[in-house]
This record gives structure tokens, C-alpha cells and sequence, in this order.
């Protein structure tokens, strides 16, 4: 941020830095008693997302979602041969998922090597959430490969990367059962909260991310960490599964728009 | 690496009808689990945890070293899981096996990031020397359900080990060696336990602690971690078979009863190892 101080034949410009150290704070106050987040937000917001597929040329299928300040990429290549003619399955299709958060995502400059145990983790369960809910039986003996890349980090990684491979498969055309939509959502001073970004993650809140299948309402993928009273749980996912369904109405738009978008250019 | 061997139809299809039947192919009901015997070594910090047939070691030792720079009062606690070819021969030793890392990050969720052991009182000179306690885990047999077993074993060595006693006078410390001073126990602030479903039949049956043949067969599971003062540590189920949510719930309950057994039980043994030395 530069301010111009001094008259205006003489202009100096001073930086203001507007960083604060947090992790150096006491505690922030993360839910105000009149109901607000550290961002402005309720409880029970999201924060605004927007998503862009076909964002690739050379991948089948790709898409880019913002969620808050949390900036994903999404990119699949498939079904194509298998690279590694082992790990071929004569019935259904194999699917590969690598995952990496950039270097410069984070507010300091951190280089996490590939095989870090947070991304393989994060990478395999995306592939289990991914299995049941791809027909990878029309494809034996081929692979499909999901590219997740993480440019800005600020909270609810895992969910940001479900849904931007939701969109980017279903613009490469790979037929699923439904959509998968993910949300995540915490509980501060005993209030359940949806959506946390980076802060409110760091400062130990219990969070749940949860992955649903709108059209069944079933759950794909659960995964909670941090301490939460049992009685809160119903809670809590009963929020998380009302974020998602928000979710999947936004990410529907975006390829309801997407294809009109394509049938036009057709048509005329 | 060797190929595992997928259970044949006959197996698989008499495990379904007996589940539709409510019972389980090795003869416990539905929500039961296999009896654990915990075995303590002569040291403190060694306990070997048999869940059934799956035996798992744990060994628990102490350093003192400079702390993260970010954290300076705290201590660290690190969690070592290489499976051996010597549990299961579809394990490669060395490599970084998806079941690996997935059962590693669980108990490092699980104890780490529960805050179930007091880090800031591992520090010994606040930016300069903490303890940095380190658990080594050993899977010795895999008859199913490695994660309960390992959950088990950690926080029992956490809960056995003694580590030295240390005094600070001014900028002098001594650390003082087992024989002079008695060892102090770590101090635990709850005692997290795993434990583990799984799905059968698009979701329709369940089963508390799968054995090895039910975890080829299953569709899907689930490992909720818990302690008694009934707060959920961790919860992990991660794709297979979509799920009601409250199909989740209800596995919470069930969990619940489950911890307070075992957390019982590993109180009584502690007690008995306590008083036999």
C-alpha cells in the first residue's frame, strides 16, 4: 500500500506495511458476540466463489475455482493409456491424483517436496472420494489423471480441490454418478461455523470437511481433526451438508452456463 | 512386490450371507472387538499390543534438542510407522505406501494434533533445549486393522514411558540419569483411541474392528477416534461407499462405548505393570 506524503512538488511515497504477524498475537477473537468472523462473515456463510472451466488447452478437462482467497486449479487428462502397463485393470479404469500447494501460496514462501505426507494424504483421498462416484468401468485397462495445484492457501484446501476436479471431470466429459461437492465448516466457542479460512483453522477449532452427493444427500468423504464434543457433531455436519448443497447449486450454474454457452456457438 | 491375493467368491459371498445373518465369519457379534493383551517390556516405554492376531510393538525414547524455530517453548513429538514386509508380504520395505501414509497421518491426528500429550511442558530452556519424544512403531503381524492397534500401542508407551528428570538452576542444566533420580511420567492429557467400521452391501451392514479377510472384502470404512470425556479426536472416512450422515452418527455412539472399554482397560493393565515392578 503507498501513500503520497509531502506537497506536491515533492512527492515521496511511503510503503505501509499492513501484514500483522498473527501467529505472534494473543488470541484473535475469532467470533465477536455480536455474531461476525475475523472476514465480516456470519456463521453460517460462505465465503463468494467463483469458477472457470476449460481453462486448458492441452488438458481434456480442466477448471479454476476461487473460494474466498483459496485459488485452485484443477486439471484431467483421460481416459488414456496407462503409463505403467502393471498397474493396468483388466476391468476399470485406474485414477492417479497428484496434489501440490505452490511454494508461494502461503503468507511465507514454504517449498513443500512431493512427497510430503499432508499432500499424499490430501492426494489419496481425493482418489477414494473420486472412485465410487466415476464410472470407471467403461474404461478397463486405462487410466485417468487429476492435476490439483493450489496457488493461494487460505483454509478449506481439501474442499476447494473436490470441487474444482468435480468441474474440470465433468468438462473432460468422464461420465459420474453425480456431482461431489465439498464444504467444510468448524465449531468456535461452541458455535458451529461454515466455511474457515487459514486463521480460523491455525487457531485449533475443530474443522470438518465434508464431500456429499447432492442428488442421494449421502456422504463421500468425511474427515474431521481436532477435538469436537460428540454432541456437537450433528451440528456441525448438518451445516457442512447445507454448505455443500449451496455449492453444488453454484457449480451447476457454472456448467449449465458453460454448455449453453457451447450450444450457442453451435447452433448460430 | 507381491501381488496380494484377492479372496475368492466362496469367501467373499459366505462373509456377506453370515453378515446378513448378524454374525461374523470368526464368530463375534456384529459390534464386537478382539480381545487386546498389552505386554510391557522391562524399559518404560515399550509395550507390544495384540488386537487378535495383529501384533504391533511400540517403543518410546526421549532427546533433548534445540526446538522449531516458530515454536520455541514447545517440545516436539514425532511418530515413526514403516510397515515391514514382515506384517504382510504385499508391504515393500521402504517405500511409501498409500495405507502407510494414511495410518501415519491417523495417529499423527489422532495424538498430535488432539494436543493429547503437553508439549510446552517438554521445554526445558525456553528457544534452546526441549525434549523431543519420538514413537516408533513396528507392525510385527497384520490379521486387519493395523489403525486400532497402532492408536493403542502409542498411547499406551506414551502413557508407560518415564523420561529423565531435569533440574534448571539459572542457566545450568542437569539432567539428571534414571539411577539418581526417578524418571517422570509424560503428562497426558487424554487418552485417544481409534476405532475402526466397516461397510458391507452398499452400506446396509457394518462391523466394529474388521479382520484381515473382511478388510479385502469391505466397501468401505471408517476410523473415528475418541476419548472418554466423549470429545471426537478425529474422524476419517475417506471415499468407498457414499454414506447416510446418520449412519455417521450412530457410529459415533458405538465408538463411545467401545473407548471407554478399551481406555479401561489399558488404565487396569498400567496399574498392574505399575505394581508388579
Amino acid at each position: 500500500m503507498f501513500v503520497a506524503i509531502g506537497s506536491p512538488k515533492r512527492l515521496s511515497l511511503y510503503t505501509i506495511s499492513s501484514s500483522s504477524h498473527y501467529g505472534m498475537d494473543s488470541r484473535v477473537e475469532l467470533l465477536t458476540p455480536e455474531g461476525l468472523r475475523v472476514d465480516g462473515r456470519r456463521a453460517n456463510e460462505l465465503r463468494k466463489i467463483t469458477a472457470k472451466t476449460s481453462v486448458f488447452s492441452q488438458s481434456d478437462g480442466s477448471a479454476y475455482i476461487e473460494q474466498g482467497n483459496t485459488k485452485c486449479l484443477a486439471a484431467v487428462y483421460g481416459p488414456r493409456e496407462v503409463r505403467h502397463r502393471m498397474q493396468a485393470l483388466a476391468d476399470r479404469a485406474i485414477i492417479n491424483v497428484e496434489f501440490n500447494v505452490a511454494p508461494f501460496s502461503t503468507s511465507e514462501r514454504k517449498k513443500r517436496s512431493k512427497n510430503d505426507k499432508r499432500s499424499l494424504e490430501v492426494a489419496t483421498f481425493i482418489r477414494q472420494t473420486f472412485e465410487p462416484v466415476i464410472l470407471t468401468s467403461q474404461f478397463p485397462r486405462s487410466q485417468i489423471d487429476i492435476y490439483l495445484q493450489i496457488f493461494q492457501h487460505d483454509g478449506g484446501l481439501l474442499q476447494s480441490c473436490i470441487n474444482a476436479a468435480t468441474l474440470a471431470l465433468i468438462d473432460a466429459g468422464i461420465p459420474m454418478l453425480d456431482y461431489v461437492c465439498a464444504c467444510s465448516a468448524g465449531c468456535i466457542d461452541k458455535v458451529p461455523v461454515l466455511d474457515l479460512n487459514n486463521l480460523e483453522e491455525s487457531a485449533d477449532t475443530p474443522e470438518l470437511t465434508v464431500a456429499i452427493l447432492p442428488r442421494t444427500g449421502k456422504v463421500n468423504l468425511l474427515e474431521m481433526e481436532s477435538r469436537l464434543h460428540i454432541e456437537k457433531l450433528a451440528s456441525v455436519t448438518e451445516l457442512a451438508t447445507e454448505g455443500c448443497m449451496q455449492i453444488h447449486k453454484i457449480l451447476d450454474d457454472v456448467v449449465r452456463k458453460n454448455t449453453q454457452h457451447l450450444k450457442d456457438r453451435l447452433t448460430s | 512386490m507381491v501381488k496380494e491375493i484377492d479372496p475368492s467368491i466362496n469367501e467373499s459371498q459366505f462373509l456377506l450371507s453370515a453378515l446378513k445373518d448378524g454374525r461374523r465369519v470368526d464368530g463375534r457379534g456384529v459390534y464386537d472387538m478382539r480381545s487386546i493383551e498389552l505386554t510391557f517390556g522391562q524399559d518404560f516405554g515399550y509395550v507390544q499390543v495384540q488386537l487378535g492376531k495383529t501384533r504391533i510393538a511400540a517403543k518410546v525414547t526421549a532427546e533433548v534438542v534445540r526446538p522449531r524455530p516458530d515454536k520455541p517453548t514447545e517440545g516436539m513429538l514425532l511418530f515413526n510407522t514403516e510397515i515391514s514386509p514382515m506384517a504382510c508380504p504385499t508391504f515393500e520395505s521402504g517405500s511409501r505406501s498409500e495405507e502407510e501414509v494414511l495410518i501415519s497421518r491417523i495417529i499423527e491426528k489422532a495424538m498430535r494434533r488432539s494436543r493429547a500429550i503437553d508439549t510446552e511442558g517438554l521445554c526445558i530452556v525456553a528457544g534452546e533445549k526441549v525434549w523431543q519424544i519420538r514413537v516408533d512403531l513396528h507392525f510385527l503381524d497384520h490379521d486387519g486393522n493395523l489403525v486400532d492397534c497402532a492408536c493403542i500401542a502409542a498411547i499406551t508407551a506414551l502413557l508407560h514411558f518415564r523420561r529423565p528428570d531435569v533440574t534448571v538452576v539459572g542457566e545450568e542444566v542437569t539432567i539428571h540419569p534414571v539411577d539418581q533420580r526417578n524418571p517422570v511420567p509424560l503428562s497426558v492429557h487424554h487418552i485417544p483411541i481409534c476405532i475402526t467400521f466397516g461397510f458391507f452391501d452398499n452400506g446396509e451392514y457394518l462391523t466394529v474392528d474388521p479382520s484381515y479377510l473382511e478388510e479385502q472384502v469391505k466397501e468401505g470404512d471408517m476410523t473415528i477416534t475418541m476419548n472418554i470425556h466423549k470429545e471426537i479426536c478425529a474422524l476419517s472416512k475417506a471415499g468407498g461407499i457414499p454414506l447416510e450422515m446418520d449412519q455417521v452418527l450412530r457410529c459415533s455412539q458405538i465408538a463411545l462405548v467401545k473407548v471407554t472399554e478399551i481406555t479401561e482397560q489399558i488404565k487396569k493393565a498400567l496399574e498392574d505393570d505399575k505394581a508388579a515392578r
